[in-house]
């Protein structure tokens, strides 16, 4: 009885955000008298915020290696967008090739953040503010002021389309139903193997009583979700971007020998230095993506703008870094996920959406965001204290 | 009835799970240095964190008596207060302050409750200098003083605040023998002035030395308490009361044969990392041979560690010139890398700070080393990364909860064990171990001699550096004695004693001195 305690309460602290997330979602389903999961809301809930989950994938990469946080990428957001609007509207260049170079000049962005953090040794909270600084002055100088609109439709497609179904029934998108059915065996199937791996190891395994409840409520909550993306418009374009990227980077920095390098160079740069991890290209790769995923989410944001602005992005760069703290990265580095950073990025995607329902004030939105932040960091401060 | 300046009765702390403490007495009488010792993990951290307050009254069971008046300490303050100061392994001064600043930090001497009052601060740290025999200008910063004066600006401190029981946790482990003497001469001299010290240690020979009495704890649980004069003392006695059994020989016999010679460095010079005008490495030459072990002998700040970081992938040093020769080939390496690839290993001395990632657990630390071996391209493959790990876990014997257990909650024994592990994972010909034992008790030391005996039986070669001449005598077929950045002398195992190595030191001296 005394192990299920112990289990139950290191899956508490490890499940406290996503638990947050459901207690967040529920009280603001009441709030705003059910506004908040009708399935226009959250289609809405979706492209609002898919900009932020995907600099928040960035962003973790960065904490990883040490706490350090890259300041610009509203700033990369906001040019890349008006380059590739300045590329498509002014020198008549097709949809794809502009999002191709956009991406592309994310990477050089990147290349030059990495150059100066990594190999030059300039701080990275210097090197990036500093790129913020140009970035936006660079914005202003290339749009002059002004806005460039309405953009073509296959730009915008990336950030407001939804994929085509193949059949419908009675209102409902087909495709949307089977693919959560399909991620939900999927879901089934994997957690039954790592379970049945731990089993073989002799790792401890969650009882039963605590595993089977689990695999139900995420079963049902894959299920709600993709049946109220099927009665809307089925399954947003951007929706698909942001699972494909949250299953590369799981991937990525859990499964693969550049993602343990990240991890250990963010634990102990030293001893990961040592152990012959190449501390400085991790550095250099790690803002290089920062760049090019600020580039993707600039082509993102302008797109569901429909213009660009010089303007876009301001900002961005605290949210992100706020999802990835709220989310449970460490300051100090080589502690965090990526289903923690956008657990994180949907928890004050949630707020900022159900209190603009409820017709709260944007000036109390940042405040209450900003006590968010406090408290979750602080509870998770409080907690490992404790646990010591 | 005799009256003690300490006495902590009965004494009990349960940790979840764990009984760390189980009814130790343990009795100190006043103006004797007594000494505290015990395997890793034995408990004696433990019983100081109570007795400075670290653990306040009331998470333990039993009573502290000091002077014969029963106290309850709530924190470090109070026990302050009652005179008690600890000096931890891990010094507590701040680098970029004076020696006066740190001397009287959280104690400084005020005008009207706020204002600093300089004059006072200062001629009372001269004061206490004196006591300790600490010559130096009282502005000097503490980050350009060596280890053995920044120990003895901390027993400043603690007489600053008119200690009356002083425990030191491990003072001379990071301290050469010149420094560790001294300091030992200085504790005795505090006995004088009428200071009661409580000295913790593995460094028996130091222990049997000073010691009026001396405590062995041994899992949680006082065993006894030797008293100079009237019980024999000596090291073995000791020993056999901490580990609880008799080590017949500290250090396992080797019976293998030596091979031919497989690893050479050649004409190696180097400048210092940070002063590129500072030559540090001078000219040195060294050869190993299969299934040896060859020593690095040489006083603290002689370039040892400098001089294999330099090899390891140029890890320390500037302008690094010279060669290195690999069975009969010359080798090339850019970085830590390179090093790996030609099958060099480095243990460093600084296990928490540059050996291990303390907030991963023991899978990931070993295999970090060579992540490739157990990859499919990029990918890991888990499960033989679980393993393989679990193998060294088994062979190894590293005490932990499983391989997922951090490495930052293992004890230092373990924690070596684990390093060791991850380079022995990189399959290295030629192992290069800095301060292997450092802070590591006498069972656990035993157990890693017998890992390197093991790995030379299998013809790799080891480079041995230690501070602890017993050990490079009881271990090392050759022994190289470096001094001042240069190799001073080359000493086969029946030439290599105390008195030689620590002659080729002073001649060299000498030499330099009349050059």
């Amino acid at each position: 009885m005394n192990k299920l305690g112990n289990m139950l309460r290191d899956n508490i602290r490890q499940y406290i955000m996503v638990i947050a997330l459901v207690v967040v979602i529920v009280l603001f389903q009441i709030l705003t008298e059910g506004v908040l999961l009708l399935p226009l809301n959250v289609a809405n809930l979706i492209s609002q915020n898919a900009y932020i989950l995907i600099l928040a994938i960035g962003m973790l990469l960065c904490i990883l290696t040490g706490g350090n946080v890259d300041l610009s990428v509203g700033s990369v957001a906001g040019f890349v967008g008006a380059i590739s609007a300045i590329m498509m509207l002014k020198w008549q260049i097709p949809v794809l090739p502009t999002i191709i170079v956009s991406l592309l000049l994310g990477l050089l962005i990147g290349f030059w953040q990495g150059f100066w953090i990594a190999y030059v040794g300039v701080p990275a909270f210097i090197a990036t503010l500093a790129s913020m600084l140009i970035f936006r002055g660079l914005t202003l100088v290339v749009l002059k002021g002004t806005s460039l609109a309405p953009l073509p439709g296959g730009y915008t497609f990336l950030a407001s389309g939804f994929i085509p179904d193949i059949a419908n029934r009675g209102g409902l998108n087909l495709l949307a139903l089977l693919l959560g059915l399909i991620a939900s065996v999927f879901y089934i199937i994997r957690e039954l193997s790592i379970r049945k791996n731990k089993r073989k190891y002799g790792f401890e395994v969650s009882p039963l009583a605590f595993f089977i409840p689990k695999i139900i409520g995420i079963l049902l909550i894959i299920n709600a979700f993709s049946f109220t993306l099927a009665s809307y418009k089925g399954i947003p374009m951007v929706l698909v971007i942001v699972i494909a990227l949250v299953l590369i980077y799981s991937f990525v920095t859990m499964k693969t020998i550049p993602g343990r390098h990240i991890y250990a160079f963010g634990g102990n740069a030293k001893a990961a230095q040592l152990s012959g991890v190449n501390t400085k290209r991790v550095m250099f790769w790690v803002y290089a993506n920062m760049g090019v995923l600020a580039a993707l989410a600039g082509v993102i944001f302008t797109g569901r703008l429909n213009s660009a602005t010089p303007k876009a992005g301001v900002n961005f760069e605290l949210d992100a870094i706020a999802a990835c703290f709220i989310g449970g990265a460490s300051t100090s580095g080589g502690v965090g996920t990526v289903v923690g950073a956008i657990v994180g990025g949907l928890l004050m995607g949630v707020l900022n959406n159900g209190m603009s329902i409820m017709g709260v004030n944007i000036d109390w939105q940042q405040t209450i965001k900003g006590f968010v932040l406090l408290a979750a960091v602080g509870f998770d401060v409080y907690s490992k204290s404790k646990s010591k | 009835m005799e009256q003690y300046a300490l006495e902590m009765r009965n004494i009990s702390k349960l940790f979840p799970g764990v009984k760390a403490l189980d009814n130790v007495n343990f009795k100190v009488k006043p103006k004797h240095i007594h000494a505290l010792v015990g395997e890793n993990g034995a408990g004696k951290s433990t019983l100081m964190n109570i007795l400075s307050g670290v653990y306040p009254y009331g998470t333990y069971e039993g009573e502290i008596v000091i002077d014969g008046q029963v106290c309850a300490f709530k924190n470090i303050k109070d026990s302050e207060a009652m005179g008690i100061a600890i000096i931890h392994q891990e010094l507590a001064l701040i680098p970029q302050l004076s020696i006066a600043e740190n001397v009287f930090l959280c104690n400084e001497q005020t005008d009207f409750g706020a204002v600093i009052n300089w004059n006072k601060t200062n001629t009372r740290t001269l004061e206490m200098m004196k006591k300790v025999g600490l010559n130096e200008p009282i502005e000097t910063k503490i980050k350009n003083l060596g280890m053995g004066k920044q120990q003895l600006v901390e027993i400043t401190k603690a007489l600053a605040k008119d200690v009356k029981i002083l425990i030191l946790d491990e003072p001379t482990a990071a301290l050469n023998d010149d420094d560790s003497k001294h300091l030992l001469d200085i504790l005795l001299e505090l006995k004088e002035q009428g200071i009661t010290c409580i000295i913790i240690s593995h460094k028996l020979h130091e222990v049997t030395k000073v010691a009026d009495e001396i405590t062995v704890i041994r899992d949680g649980k006082t065993i006894s308490t030797l008293v100079k004069g009237v019980d024999e003392i000596t090291e073995n006695r000791i020993i056999i009361d901490m580990v609880g059994r008799e080590l017949v020989d500290r250090f396992p016999k080797r019976t293998h044969e030596i091979g031919d010679v497989c690893f050479e460095v050649k004409n190696w010079s180097a400048y210092d990392s940070v002063d590129d005008t500072k030559l540090v490495l001078k000219n040195i030459n060294i050869n190993t041979r299969k299934g040896e072990v060859v020593g690095i002998a040489g006083l603290m700040g002689a370039g040892r560690t400098e001089f294999v970081m330099s090899i390891f992938g140029r890890s320390y040093g500037k302008k690094i010139e010279g060669t290195i020769i690999k069975d009969g080939k010359e080798i090339t390496i850019k970085n830590v890398n390179d090093a790996i690839k030609h099958g060099i290993a480095y243990v460093t001395e600084d296990r928490k700070n540059a050996g291990l990632v303390l907030i991963d657990n023991i899978k990931r630390n070993i295999s970090l080393t060579a992540l490739d071996k157990i990859s499919k391209g990029i990918v890991i493959n888990e499960n033989e990364e679980i393993r393989v790990v679990e193998e060294f876990r088994e062979k190894l014997r590293i005490k932990s909860s499983s391989i997922l257990q951090k490495t930052g909650n293992l004890s230092g024994g373990n924690q070596q064990k684990v390093v060791f592990s991850k380079w022995i994972f990189s399959d290295p010909d030629v192992l290069i171990l800095d301060e292997p034992t450092r802070g590591i008790d006498v069972g656990a030391k035993y157990e890693i001699y017998t890992i390197i005996n093991e790995l030379t039986a299998n013809g790799k070669t080891i480079i041995l550096i230690s501070s602890e001449l017993p050990e490079i005598i009881g271990m090392c077929d050759r022994v190289y004695v470096m001094n001042e950045g240069r190799i001073v002398g080359e000493l086969d195992k029946e030439e290599a004693t105390q008195v030689n190595i620590m002659n080729c030191i002073m001649q060299s001296n000498q030499e330099v001195y009349h050059e």
